[in-house]
């Protein structure tokens, strides 16, 4: 089986701040990571290949530093890496995102199972892997804790309201995952990386994969930012402090101020 | 436009898949009928990929025949026989939401309904707002799947052509309208937090990196503006008893085939004391200071006498006062509730973006610096362990 894994490098956005002035998002210092997300379904993908010996490839789409979280993926036992770096897909939305990563993936050719985070903390959409597997043909199981492969059949532990459903596909098929604790993301050692080098890496462009240009950007994104600024500010807590009695008084009275109880 | 190249081989693995039965073979090859939507379900399965869809260049393309505000209608699993399903409340949420966007447009508001059977959900839909009901009815429909929902759905969009479609940010929702919006060409905006009108066009905002910033998002060149919309966030309206939505029913021809993904086994706990942190709308949380798991254990209590549930800590979740199928922050669930009412967390940053959001924060905590009097509304410097149990005490003797 050959399985693809969609991993994102993205701010580690517990980091990121705005200038409340100028509106304009803070990056400056702020560590670049392997989205979290797609690390479990990197971790997801490993411990398949460690099992039945599946080829695992790596696809990421970003800018040249990008390159970085497909080498720290390679040196924790991905085969292959491939970056979609190219300034025709500058301010691509989710759709245009997934139509270049659809493309890649065509042009890799036999891919049984795709996995990919659930979602990307920068963005929290949640909507490129469905996108991706909608571009391709492809069946999709979303929120997934837990994946394994029987045979011809994948099956996938998906999380659902209240609990969870184990469900059936017949690959080719693409999972998205959750962190979970089926799952403990590794990071790789300095000797690993290293090795990794040697491992087949390529950047492919949008002419490489035949991606059509009135599809990628900004041009060919629907969905537009008109504006980002700060979130509105919480006025500072109204504080009490008094004996454990006192306290309960306070409490209570706050919950029939907001009508969480009865007067 | 939809075209069948001459790779086509006339295996007829499209035909029983189209839902509005629009493909006839014709010497031995696959053409399509006036009913056919573009909803792609025969892209889908054809080998040899011979079916090719183009759509319209977006700035060329008129939208003055776009039409109307759709709310995706949720239903939900009750774990009663008689009654084995519900409309999630988040569809009411979205009703209410729809109504203010649909009266300034001057459209109608219509939920969009698919089902096995109905159990006159139209009386509710109309008593929260909608105007219309488009219900398709049909066995298939028996459990949300992502292929059969989204391909009805790509159906009823490209037949009647709403200006927008809301969905609530569920698990389920946020399976589906990614699948639409994709197959559709059309602008998709996630976890919606605020919706408005603005020059016509659908102003959406949410936040973006971790709650950190805020973004308006506009689809100006395509039709429908699709977002999915958090739980708990909107506020339903009040039912008017007696106002009823207009049923339009739709068909569809489903197939069996069209279901690539089956289910082997479902688990839901329906008990009172399932963890449903994510769409809960009181959470009593505890963290690190509730020092032993037996003292964690009278939060239960608390958030039961509160009707909520129980939240931790990730320091919670690590000390094992609780599973992690509870935890609040980054690491494990981002939660909105009406009210957050926390003991001994002190407010680490990972915390504080999963439970931000919070309507009302409640914080009680030793140490008057403890971070999360920062997000707070209402802070108590305080004891846990001498507040919870009286606290426990005086709700239980309803004063």
């Amino acid at each position: 089986m050959n399985i693809v894994v969609l991993v994102k490098q993205v701010p580690d956005s517990t980091e990121v701040k705005i200038n409340p002035e100028t509106g304009h998002l803070i990056r400056a210092g702020v560590p670049s990571i392997i989205n979290p997300y797609d690390h479990f379904a990197l971790q997801a993908a490993l411990e398949l290949k460690a099992k039945h010996d599946f080829k695992v490839t790596l696809v990421s789409m970003g800018p040249p530093q990008a390159k970085s979280v497909v080498q720290m993926g390679m040196a924790l036992g991905a085969d292959e890496g491939i970056l979609l770096s190219d300034m025709a897909f500058a301010g691509s939305d989710t759709w245009s995102t997934s139509y270049a990563l659809a493309k890649a993936i065509r042009k890799i050719g036999k891919v049984d199972l795709i996995l990919a985070g659930m979602q990307a903390i920068d963005g929290d959409t949640a909507q490129t892997g469905p996108g991706v597997a909608q571009q391709l043909g492809m069946p999709q199981v979303t929120f997934c804790e837990k994946v394994e492969v029987d045979g011809r059949r994948v099956i996938a532990r998906k999380q659902i309201d209240g609990g969870y459903e184990v469900l059936e596909a017949r690959p080719p098929v693409l999972l998205t995952m959750i962190m979970t604790k089926d799952y403990t993301p590794r990071y790789p050692s300095f000797l690993a990386v290293n090795a990794s080098l040697k491992k087949p890496f390529h950047v492919w462009g949008a002419a490489d994969v035949g991606a059509e240009e009135q599809y990628l950007g900004l041009k060919g994104s629907p969905t537009q930012v008109s504006k980002i600024y700060p979130p509105p500010q919480r006025e500072k807590a109204a504080m009490f402090s008094g004996s454990g009695q006192e306290s309960v008084a306070r409490i209570l009275q706050i919950m029939r101020q907001e009508h969480f109880i009865e007067e | 436009m939809i075209e069948v190249s001459k790779k086509c081989i006339g295996c007829t693995k499209c035909v029983p898949v189209c839902p509005f039965a629009a493909i006839n073979m014709i010497d031995k090859k696959a053409v399509m009928n006036e009913a056919c939507t573009l909803c792609g379900a025969c892209v889908q399965v054809c080998p040899v990929q011979a079916i090719t869809i183009t759509r319209e260049e977006a700035s060329a393309r008129d939208f003055s025949g776009f039409k109307g505000v759709w709310v995706y209608v949720e239903l939900t699993e009750t774990g009663d026989k008689a009654h084995p399903k519900k409309i999630k409340p988040v569809t009411f949420e979205l009703l209410g939401a729809g109504r203010k966007l649909a009266d300034e447009l001057g459209e109608d508001l219509c939920a969009v309904l698919l089902t096995d059977k109905n159990h006159n959900y139209e009386k509710d839909l109309g008593a929260y707002g909608a105007d219309k009901v488009y219900m398709v009815e049909h066995d298939e429909l028996f459990e949300y799947n992502t292929d059969v929902f989204s391909t009805v759905i790509v159906g009823l969009v490209n037949r009647h052509k709403p200006s927008s479609m809301l969905y609530g940010a569920t698990i389920q929702g946020r399976d589906l309208a990614p699948r639409v919006a994709s197959t559709l060409y059309v602008g998709l905006t996630a976890d919606c937090t605020a919706l408005a009108i603005k020059d016509g066009l659908l102003l959406q905002s949410r936040p973006a990196f971790g709650g950190n910033i805020m973004a308006d998002i506009l689809a100006p060149n395509s039709r429908p503006q699709m977002s999915t919309v958090r739980p708990n966030v909107m506020k339903m309206n009040e039912p008017v008893l007696g106002r009823t939505a207009v049923v339009v029913r739709e068909s569809a021809k489903l197939d069996k085939s069209l279901r690539r993904v089956k289910v082997l086994e479902r688990k839901i706990v329906h008990d009172a004391g399932a963890v449903k942190i994510e769409g809960a709308s009181i959470i009593v949380s505890g963290g690190r200071g509730m020092k032993t798991k037996e003292k964690f254990k009278q939060l239960e209590e608390l958030s039961k006498l509160l009707g909520g549930v129980v939240g931790a800590s990730r320091a919670a979740v690590d000390l094992g006062f609780k599973d992690k199928a509870h935890q609040v922050g980054q690491s494990g669930t981002t939660v909105s509730p009406k009210l957050y009412l926390s003991f001994g967390i002190s407010g680490a940053v990972q915390h504080i973006v999963g439970m931000k959001a919070s309507d009302v924060i409640v914080a009680v905590n030793k140490d008057p610096n403890a971070p999360i009097f920062n997000v707070a509304k209402y802070g108590i410097v305080g004891d846990a362990h001498e507040i919870v149990p009286r606290l426990i005490e005086a709700l239980k003797n309803g004063k």
